[in-house]
């Protein structure tokens, strides 16, 4: 009987060897994750998943709502409303957006240096 | 060591031509964002995120430099598309040129399609060598003449005049996609062309602008069940009934229009198998197809994913056929190449004109070939340093072990801003195209 308990016990512990020697050979992309998870705990497992497809369809979308611009401005009377700081990208929350926040975009009028 | 080349493993690649300004400081309009050769490769366009198109055209070869073929010079250019903002959806739509193709010619006219995020157009360039002469009722300068003045009446001719490339747009085919176009393709029946974006692909016909059958959708009623999006998608080069898309979870899925109006089923369906083991946070995403290209023969077809290259034989779904390792020390940089976006960059990839060496592009301006035939692959760079006429290109080499040789750059100190994205063959000879961030290199093979 202890004979047989003695047999298991060796069996789980050559086991349990192979696997530690298995987890040191990580392949490359195993410990590139592991250095990912550790520099941003919250990220979760789904990388392929809705959010980053949906980041990704949503592209180019600016928010400006005119009738938040005015009534601010209006309020606001002759001083001058507070504009984003140059990193935000997007524009949410109490800060209202101006013109100037939404860089326009003008054409390229000037011809390609690929044709100079 | 010899390049690869078309069926012969001696062919080495020359400097040609490079086109662009030298400064390091790149606007952002410069930045090329597509290469296509026409049909017969006398003229090559490209495509800016500036919304410009460039066309160059190719001398005719000259009798005094019979060791090199034509050079590329500027033909027409315009601007294709400018940018817009939809109020309704308060999104802004880019006026870059995702993608340019050419028809292929039927007349003196050559025809282009055009498109960015929403609009495709379709874009004629002509030649004007001659112009009318003798009105009677206008002087030369346009100025109407005094009727008193007119005595005799004449019929006008046509005169010889110094060569006009006009672009006009002749179509416009607007307000089909609601998310972003990343393909267009021309059916070889070349009355029809489909449009794919990222849930949706759209068939019509190049006469027809304002209408389009949705041939693929593949958005789900519920969009948090939102699993993978459309990438890219091609006719095949000679059934006009037969396309395919590839998706970001590194399938392909070729359709048959004869089954169905909507080909939302798939007649096959090309994956490769994964090894559950290897599985890792970035597999999804360096498994993405970001380009797929028929070949010239359609028998087979190439996907590019983030790190590889792969052949497919449309007749077997379950694996490729070749798989050629485009940077595989980029494996174990993954964490900050996820950092800095650089894995989500979507490389494209291209057949030489027998079909015998696929190219593709990399990081540091790196791009490479690989000979299907004799099994050899070659990196080469795109640099002004090396841009002495009939220069030959030496090939490149990163070192992956502890040990640099000489010549050899270590993958630390690759610039991984110094990207090649889009690159284009020759249809017939060995003649290669090759974009970096704001430059057009154009490379030659070397006859003797």
């Amino acid at each position: 009987m202890s004979g047989d308990n003695e047999e298991t016990q060796r069996a789980e512990e050559t086991s349990m060897e192979e696997k530690d020697v298995q987890d040191k050979v990580i392949s490359p992309e195993k410990s590139e994750e592991a250095k990912l998870k550790s520099r941003y705990p919250n990220l979760g497992n789904k990388p392929g998943g809705s959010d980053l497809l949906r980041k990704r369809l949503q592209k180019g979308q600016k928010y400006f709502d005119s009738g938040d611009y005015n009534m601010a401005k209006a309020k606001i009377k002759n001083k001058q409303l507070p504009t984003a700081a140059p990193e935000k990208t997007e524009i949410t929350g109490d800060h209202i957006p101006t013109p100037q926040d939404l860089a326009q975009r003008k054409p390229s009028l000037v011809a390609s240096k690929l044709a100079g | 060591m010899a390049g690869a080349g078309g069926g012969n493993s001696d062919v080495q690649w020359c400097f040609s031509q490079v086109k662009g300004a030298i400064d390091d400081d790149v606007a952002e309009a410069d930045i090329i964002s597509t290469v296509e050769f026409n049909h017969s490769g006398e003229l090559l366009a490209t495509g800016d995120k500036g919304g410009r198109v460039v066309i160059f055209q190719q001398e005719p070869e000259s009798k005094n430099q019979p060791q090199c073929r034509g050079e590329y010079n500027v033909y027409s250019t315009f601007q294709s598309h400018e940018p817009e903002f939809d109020y309704l959806k308060s999104l802004e739509i880019e006026e870059k040129i995702n993608k340019i193709r050419w028809l292929p010619q039927k007349n003196a006219a050559q025809f282009l399609l055009s498109t960015n995020d929403k609009t495709i157009k379709l874009w004629k360039i002509s030649e004007r060598d001659k112009r009318p002469e003798g009105y009677n009722l206008k002087e030369e300068d346009g100025r109407y003449r005094d009727l008193n003045t007119v005595t005799t009446l004449r019929v006008p001719v046509f005169r010889p005049m110094d060569l006009m490339v006009e672009a006009s747009p002749r179509r416009v085919f607007s307000n089909a996609h609601t998310y972003h176009i990343n393909s267009i393709s021309v059916n070889s029946d070349c009355e029809t062309y489909l449009s794919a974006d990222d849930l949706r692909i759209n068939l019509w016909n190049l006469e027809i602008n304002d209408r389009s059958f949705n041939i693929v959708d593949i958005k789900p009623t519920n969009m948090e069940e939102l699993t993978e999006v459309i990438t890219a998608a091609e006719f095949h080069p000679n059934q006009c009934n037969t396309f395919v898309y590839s998706s970001s979870k590194g399938t392909i899925r070729l359709c048959d229009m004869r089954a169905s109006a909507l080909c939302d089923q798939h007649a096959k369906q090309f994956e490769e198998p994964e090894d559950p083991n290897n599985r890792s946070f970035f597999s999804e995403i360096i498994s993405s197809i970001s380009d797929v290209k028929f070949s010239h023969s359609g028998r087979y077809m190439m996907t590019r994913d983030y790190l590889s290259v792969k052949i497919w034989d449309l007749n077997m779904e379950s694996r490729p056929v070749e798989t050629y390792q485009v940077h595989e020390y980029l494996r174990s940089k993954l964490c900050s190449l996820y950092e800095n976006d650089c894995i989500f960059d979507k490389f494209e990839c291209c057949w030489n004109g027998n079909d015998s060496v696929v190219m593709t592009g990399s990081y540091n301006n790196f791009f490479r070939m690989f000979d299907r035939g004799y099994r050899q692959d070659v990196t080469l760079e795109a640099s002004r340093e090396n841009s002495k006429p009939r220069s030959v290109l030496k090939p490149r080499k990163v070192s992956t072990g502890g040990k640099r040789k000489k010549d050899e750059i270590s993958v630390d100190s690759l610039d991984f801003n110094k990207k090649i994205l889009h690159t284009a063959w020759h249809p017939l000879d060995n003649i290669i195209a090759v974009a970096t961030t704001n430059n057009l290199y154009i490379f030659q093979e070397k006859l003797n």
